[in-house]
């Protein structure tokens, strides 16, 4: 098979290499694409991974397992939250403990309003690296509401660090439920509005429609996960179907879609906000009362053995492997991060495309580059 | 029947053309919509929420008193390798030999704001504060040292 | 003082002309200096336009995409856009090692003279123009044009394949989109039975054609504000540069002054393309005259004509903007789908509805 990393790949007749990245505009951030090249029609893909490697994984290893939550803030750094309870939830796992009913629903509001910002920020950047600058300020400007209510309960906006073992580090403010329940107001407002301007232009459907088609088999086969595999008809939402935190006690619709192309992954995603309203709205007024963390040891030190624990991040299956040997740091952690798989899957997306499409396709898989690299 | 179709295409396509001018020609004459932040300007109305994580800092009272016993939690809590803790014996007035700090260094380039450092905190001597202005000229201003010079540990914290 | 009160720039000129005829005696002399002085004012006029439209531009994306725009150069931000020149004026201009150096620096000199050279016949006012040549709408479709050339040069000589693909796709657009906006000029030239820009703006004394013409002239203004839009490579037909696709397209390796040039191309086109629309189907520097009412007409009048002339100009290119504001970009085989399945042959059924009502004498 060609195209394998490492493997030379010739350049055959009529055919010439442009290296997209590490500095290209819609790379999204330092991905290195090497593409071959027919005229304007893209012929094969190697992406090129480790520009941005800060070896995530085997720093943590010397960390406590209090403190290795903090570094995956910075691996997919639009969903903080979503990363940190995953490696919560693992450690939670090993200690069998169990977490205060306040802190799951809690955990639960912010990983959906964390879903539901990591979504606008995606609609805007697919508006603009389909050559669209606006949207980018529409979303960004319902994001921001979403962001105050980060900074005013976790005190950060971006790599919070707000989930620890056994629950929440600490009570949310008091404005929480308020704060919330008024940008919810706000965000299904404008709904209509980001239809308006995207979802039925004429210009975006034909730039979407058709393009990147990502067959059930060849997402199953990727390890495609998220609105990426839901889009080509792949069931495979971990809140349905696994559910933690407090996603057994709402009701929502998994989103699918069987169009497998750019513009089902953008419905997906475009509908999944809905659901994401609905889940909030649906808890934001029982947060049961009670403690918000559970008691932990000062030394947390897990039982030997490994744990696994998956969730579901706005971009897939993010997953937490961790080994330990019962020390107290982790004697291996692996994060199967959900953009690896997805990018893996671009070369046969974007093939016989052109480069406008392949641009689409990307800003569709929604990748997030620090989470590829780690 | 194709022309239907063909015209059917244009029609739709300018209509979805004009719904979406509409949506930018709403903004353009409704200035009131703008969401800019004219940053310096602002500044003396501009307040951070009250847990917003800006750096560590050591509260000291009128009496250049702090809480921080040296206990080093603190130290061991941070992921980094921020926060340095230099102690020192000290002679109480009944003649016992005490622990007590000397520097507690805080190196701001090093922090990545976790807050693990304050929860950790038996006395709650470090909390967060607000100031989010730290760019300087010199790296070497962002090695802090918390503790006020000829501050004391405040009586009964312990 | 009198011939600037009467806003008649056909005074203005008769008073240089005398002026100057007096200081110099040798007819040649005397035609050779008005030429120079006519280019130095034409050049300094465009590229003060070019700082206005630059300032306009970015107010117009502000304030669609809710944000301020600038606003701390000079008052309300009005000299940024010299402040940015300025900048670039002190940018190193690079020329790539591997590049034909001849080429890549003269290709933004031929840019910026085609887009200069098509000013020539537009009609600024009334008897204002530089040079009312007979085949005017010949000339300006013609000499728009040249701009490809330019285009190519930029992205070949760069010998970069992000520039060369950008000036491929510009040439196939430029090339296709030209056939559209020449058939909508002649839908004016077979209803004002002129060539000469300065005779169709005389054509619509008793109304604008886009009034007087029903609905075949307001198609092919919707075609020409289109095709026009694409042929100067603004967005959403910007794909000689998309940004998001080939980090710039064709300028991609200048920086500096060069780069200036691009831009100041860029803003000339958008204005001249402007300034063609509102010559041709909203009547030029021609007042909103509605034939019959006399006294109607007359109170127009009063508005100099100069301003009639902006106005209708500065209307299109904000609509042109707004286009840019609004849209996501087109792939590379939708706009030539656009162009030769959709406007292509309206505006052929168009030219022959408009013949048909000429014929008949239908229009107004």
């Amino acid at each position: 098979m060609r195209g394998l990393i490492g493997e030379d790949i010739l350049t055959e007749e009529g055919e010439f290499i442009i290296n997209m990245g590490p500095q290209h505009p819609s790379t999204h951030g330092v991905l290195h694409l090497k593409i071959w090249l027919d005229g304007e029609t893209v012929k094969r893909i190697q992406p090129n991974l480790g520009y941005i490697h800060r070896s995530i994984e085997k720093m943590s290893e010397s960390l406590s397992y209090r403190n290795f939550i903090f570094a995956t803030s910075r691996m997919d750094y639009l969903a903080a939250h979503v990363n940190n309870e995953a490696c919560a939830l693992t450690v939670e796992k090993g200690l069998q403990l169990e977490v205060p009913q306040r802190a799951k629903v809690i955990r639960t509001i912010l990983s959906e309003l964390t879903r539901l910002q990591s979504h606008q920020l995606w609609w805007g950047c697919t508006g603009l690296d389909l050559g669209g600058v606006t949207p980018f300020f529409y979303a960004f400007r319902e994001r921001e509401a979403i962001m105050e209510i980060f900074e005013e309960t976790c005190g950060a906006r971006l790599t919070q660090n707000y989930m620890v073992p056994g629950g929440i580090m600490y009570d949310v403010h008091p404005n929480f439920q308020k704060r919330v329940k008024d940008v919810m107001i706000q965000i299904k407002g404008k709904f209509e509005e980001y239809d308006n301007i995207m979802t039925g232009n004429v210009i975006l459907e034909n730039r979407l429609k058709g393009v990147g088609y990502l067959s059930k088999e060849d997402a199953l086969s990727y390890g495609v996960t998220g609105p990426t595999a839901r889009a080509s008809g792949l069931s495979c939402d971990l809140r349905k179907s696994n559910p933690y935190s407090a996603y057994d006690q709402v009701q929502f619709d998994e989103i699918l879609d069987t169009g497998g192309d750019c513009y089902a992954r953008y419905m997906v995603r475009m509908r999944e906000m809905r659901q994401s309203v609905s889940i909030i709205e649906q808890l934001i007024d029982n947060i049961p009362e009670g403690d918000f963390q559970a008691k932990t040891k000062n030394v947390i030190k897990l039982p030997k053995g490994e744990f696994y624990q998956r969730v579901e991040t706005p971009r897939g299956e993010l997953g937490v492997f961790i080994v330990s040997d019962g020390a107290a740091s982790p004697y291996r952690i692996k994060y199967r991060s959900p953009g690896f798989s997805n990018l893996s899957a671009l070369p046969i997306m974007a093939k016989g495309g052109k480069i406008g499409d392949l641009v689409a396709i990307m800003a569709t898989i929604d990748l997030v580059i620090p989470d590829i690299d780690r | 029947m194709f022309l239907k179709e063909y015209f059917g295409t244009i029609y739709k396509s300018v209509k979805s053309l004009l719904i979406g001018m509409k949506v930018t020609g709403y903004y353009f004459t409704h200035l009131k919509e703008i969401q800019t932040e004219e940053y310096p300007d602002n500044r003396a109305t501009l307040k951070m929420f009250d847990r917003f994580k800006g750096e560590v800092v050591m509260p000291h009272d009128e009496n250049n008193e702090h809480r921080c016993t040296g206990c080093q939690a603190c130290e061991i809590a941070c992921p980094n390798g921020t926060i340095k803790i230099i102690t020192k014996q000290e002679i109480l007035a009944d003649g016992k030999k005490k622990k007590r700090i000397d520097t507690f260094v805080y190196r701001l380039d090093l922090c990545t704001m976790c807050n693990l450092c304050v929860v950790a905190c038996p006395s709650d001597a470090i909390v967060m504060a607000q100031n989010f202005e730290h760019s300087v000229y010199d790296k070497k201003q962002l090695k802090k040292i918390l503790n006020n010079p000829d501050s004391k540990l405040m009586a009964g914290v312990e | 003082m009198r011939i600037f009160l009467s806003y008649s720039f056909s005074a203005l000129a008769t008073f240089i002309h005398s002026f100057l005829a007096g200081l110099i005696s040798n007819g040649m002399f005397l035609l050779v200096t008005e030429m120079v002085i006519t280019g130095v004012s034409l050049i300094v006029f465009l590229v003060l336009l070019c700082f206005f439209l630059g300032y306009m531009e970015r107010r117009v994306a502000a304030f669609m995409e809710i944000r301020l725009g600038p606003n701390r150069v000079g008052p309300q931000g009005t000299l940024q856009i010299v402040a940015d020149t300025v900048k670039l004026l002190f940018k190193e201009g690079l020329t790539p090692d591997s590049s034909d150096k001849f080429l890549f620096n003269l290709a933004p000199f031929i840019m910026v003279v085609a887009s200069m050279l098509v000013v020539a016949p537009i009609a600024f006012a009334k008897d204002f123009q530089l040079y009312d040549i007979n085949i005017g709408v010949l000339y300006v479709s013609a000499v728009s044009s040249i701009s490809v050339i330019g285009i190519l040069m930029a992205g070949w000589s760069s010998n970069n394949k992000y520039s060369l693909l950008g000036a491929m796709r510009s040439g196939a657009q430029i090339v296709s989109y030209e056939l559209s906006v020449g058939l909508s000029l002649i839908s004016i030239v077979i209803l004002s039975g002129s060539l000469s820009l300065g005779d169709i703006v005389k054509s619509q004394e008793n109304g604008w054609w886009i009034i007087k013409g029903h609905i075949p002239i307001i198609i092919s203004f919707v075609i020409f504000v289109i095709a026009s839009t694409a042929e100067i490579n603004r967005a959403p037909f910007d794909l000689a540069e998309a940004d998001q696709e080939l980090t710039g397209g064709f300028h991609t390796e200048y920086a500096g002054m060069k780069f200036a040039m691009f831009l100041l191309s860029e803003y000339i086109n958008l204005f001249v393309v402007s300034a063609i629309a509102a010559t041709l189907f909203l009547g030029g520097w021609m007042p909103f005259h509605i034939g019959g009412l006399v006294s109607f007409n007359h109170i127009m009048d009063y508005i100099p004509s100069s301003l009639w002339f902006f106005g209708k100009t500065f209307f299109v290119i904000f609509i042109i903007m707004w286009f840019r504001w609004t849209f996501p970009r087109l792939r590379v085989d939708q706009l030539l789908t656009l162009e030769w399945k959709y406007l292509l042959p309206i505006s052929m059924v168009n030219v022959i509805f408009v013949t048909v009502m000429a014929i008949m004498g239908w229009h107004l």
